[in-house]
């Protein structure tokens, strides 16, 4: 028997979590001399009032869609990847290699032959935690943890010694040819009288975002694969017993989370940057846990967590701009977010159960 | 003598920097060994290296510094027990949130409380450790070989660096001479068996990530007020993630963890000192110095050179049961 009805599950603890949250968010605001209230309209306003803010806040939400379906995937065969953020660097590797050294003659093909790239580089920095975890019985976390510090280290070599155009100054690639740059939203959604989303770094990987989030959602829950990795996920001995093999769904599932980590280089590398730089990842990665546990690792939830995320980043970016506020500000939500609904989930949870069961037995 | 000169110096320097990485590792060890995951070490140094350079800063005193970065990384310790322990949660996610927290409100308090773009303001006089001077140190440095060893690479450095390497043999006799390390090490292996016998299995793991949370609070003050003078904006520097690699790399054995964080503290000594090595024609890069303990560690993890076996309860929340 249940302890609970789905619906509790699924949407009242995230959002309690939420909730708590945002309450010690407003006392660390309170805490330092600012006023939360205004501090949430500021945010508001600037991420959500306008299409520039939103051009940002969807930007942002962007990068977290894919890093945040990664983790996902990873959870739902219990494996827990925090190289989001190398796999992603990889990726953008991946993405400046296919921009640089091949002329492209349309943006289109050159997104597709990109996507490619970003997929297989970033799902190569995964593979090797995956063979060792799934072969040798390394910890996966551990393994992710070193390849983030590895993959700064080879970048960062990288972009000194082998891509930095001759004469330069800052450790970045040349910038990419005007052919394979992606259409914005600017350029898609604005017409002569009426520009919108104005200067805003949105673009149409945005789409691919969405697009990604209903194929992951297809894998997991309508093919094979998908049902393999859920029940290797929920119980490995009874996988086992049902003919599935552990190191096989190991190193898909986590091929399959480092290639999504990889596509995010896509909307920050060829979209934005239009070029490969230092840090381009800017944390996205890490991000991504927070967004997968809130999203209760469904791409749907995902989804909704990764707006939520880039409105947070669009807000906090806008708070630090006209208050005294620091934008850390939003790395300290990302953590009681990461806090409430990952590690005290049972603080929420417990207290829940006990209710829903008296209501129960209160009703028979 | 060129040569032996900058190897003292090389070597000297190494010594201070694994004095944090060592005392981190250590901090890990007793974590670790009792149970508890921590990928969190890395926020506990942040959070006692700002609040020890607040502090010191503000009262004039490193040693109420050190008392406040110590209190600050136990609370942080606290929250990751609540969250493992009590509530039984899941403890890598835990230690990611506390890395996380640390990161944020470090720069948050610093700026409302100094607006000095995320720093305190620099120490000085009593604000920070000062070296400590050996007896005749002066004197001989002029002896050759041993007086350089004896003055340069042994004398001169902070009672922190002293503190952090006696914590070796300490955690040695603790663990595998006393009733309680004992008791820590068996409730890392096998927690029924510990429940049993009789003894808290929840208070013997509280009292392991408090001795932690105390290392963490040594390591993180060192930093801000022996090795550096201030607090600045991400100073450990994945300090807390080469600890970590230490600790496996040590197969969570003390006196290995010494040998360990002596060997990271020298990559760091060295990719300081000479950036790009020349071998002869094969240039080292800098990059790899910095890779290098990461990639050490995973062949390590690999299990090719001698395999790492993290203690057997580790990770796992303990279920009492009914």
């Amino acid at each position: 028997m249940e302890k609970m009805p789905k619906w509790a599950d699924v949407v009242l603890i995230p959002l309690i979590s939420l909730i708590l949250a945002a309450i010690l968010s407003a006392l660390v605001i309170l805490a330092i001399g600012e006023n939360p209230i205004e501090a949430v309209k500021l945010m508001v306003t600037g991420a959500l009032g306008s299409t520039y803010g939103w051009g940002y806040t969807l930007y942002y939400a962007t990068n977290f869609m894919f890093t945040g379906l990664a983790v996902a995937v990873a959870f739902h065969a219990r494996m827990f990847n925090i190289g989001g953020e190398g796999q992603a660097m990889l990726g953008g590797l991946g993405v400046a290699m296919v921009c640089l050294y091949i002329p492209w003659p349309h943006w289109s093909i050159a997104l597709l032959a990109a996507c490619a790239g970003s997929m297989l580089f970033g799902a190569a920095w995964a593979a090797i935690p995956a063979y060792l975890q799934a072969k040798r019985g390394s910890h996966i976390v551990i393994t992710t943890i070193m390849f983030n510090f590895i993959a700064a280290a080879f970048l960062n070599y990288v972009l000194v010694n082998l891509m930095r155009p001759p004469g330069a100054q800052d450790p970045s690639s040349a910038r990419f040819p005007e052919a394979v740059h992606l259409p914005t939203f600017q350029s898609m959604f604005s017409t002569a009288e009426n520009v919108v989303f104005k200067g805003t770094p949105v673009n149409i990987t945005f789409f691919i975002a969405v697009l990604a989030c209903f194929v992951v959602w297809a894998l997991i829950w309508r093919t094979r694969l998908g049902y393999e990795i859920r029940s290797y996920g929920k119980t490995e001995t009874g996988a086992v017993y049902a003919g599935i093999s552990p190191v096989r769904i190991t190193i898909i599932a986590m091929l399959i989370s480092g290639a999504l980590a990889g596509l995010m280089a896509i909307n920050n590398v060829m979209g934005e940057a239009e070029r490969l730089v230092l840090n381009a990842t800017e944390g996205a990665g890490f991000i991504g846990i927070a967004v997968a546990l809130m999203g209760r690792s469904h791409p749907f939830g995902v989804f909704l967590a990764a707006i939520l995320f880039g409105f947070l980043y669009q807000g906090g970016a806008e708070l630090a701009f006209w208050t005294s506020i620091p934008r850390e500000l939003i790395v300290v939500i990302q953590a009681l977010v990461i806090l409430f609904t990952g590690a005290l989930d049972n603080m929420v949870r417990m207290p829940l159960e006990k209710l829903f069961l008296s209501l129960r037995k209160g009703a028979q | 003598m060129e040569f032996f000169i900058t190897f003292i110096q090389v070597l000297d320097s190494t010594i201070r920097l694994a004095t944090p990485l060592l005392l981190a590792c250590l901090a890990g060890l007793y974590s670790e060994r009792a149970g508890i995951f921590d990928i969190g070490l890395e926020g506990k140094m942040l959070m006692a290296a700002f609040f020890s350079a607040a502090v010191a800063a503000v009262t004039g005193s490193v040693w109420l510094g050190l008392l406040a970065g110590i209190a600050s990384s136990l609370v942080l310790s606290g929250l990751h027990g609540l969250a493992s322990i009590t509530f039984r949660g899941n403890q890598l996610i835990s230690g990611v949130a506390i890395n996380f927290l640390a990161a944020g409100m470090t720069v948050l308090v610093a700026q409302s409380w100094f607006e000095q773009g995320g720093r305190t303001p620099s120490l000085f006089g009593g604000g920070r450790f000062t070296p400590i001077n050996f007896p005749f140190a002066e004197s001989l440095s002029g002896v050759p070989i041993i007086g350089p060893i004896y003055s340069e690479l042994l004398s001169g450095h902070s009672i922190l660096v002293y503190i952090a390497f006696l914590m070796v043999p300490a955690t040695w006799w603790v663990l595998y001479r006393t009733r309680f390390g004992l008791r820590l090490r068996a409730v890392g292996e096998n927690p029924a068996a510990v429940d049993t016998a009789g003894v808290s299995v929840v208070g013997l793991r509280y009292a392991a990530v408090a001795i932690c949370g105390v290392l963490c609070g040594i390591a993180g003050a060192y930093l801000a007020t022996a090795l550096q003078a201030g607090f600045v904006k991400d100073m450990t520097a994945g300090r807390g993630f080469i600890a970590l690699a230490a600790l496996i790399f040590a197969k969570w054995r003390p006196w290995h963890a010494m040998g360990a964080c002596l060997l990271f503290g020298l990559l760091q000594a060295i990719a300081l000192r000479f950036q790009n090595i020349d071998l002869g024609g094969v240039v080292i890069p800098v990059q790899v110095m910095d890779a290098l303990p990461y990639v050490l560690t995973v062949v390590i993890l690999a299990g090719f050179v001698g395999k790492a076996v993290p203690p057997r309860a580790g990770g796992e929340p303990y279920v009492k049961e009914r």
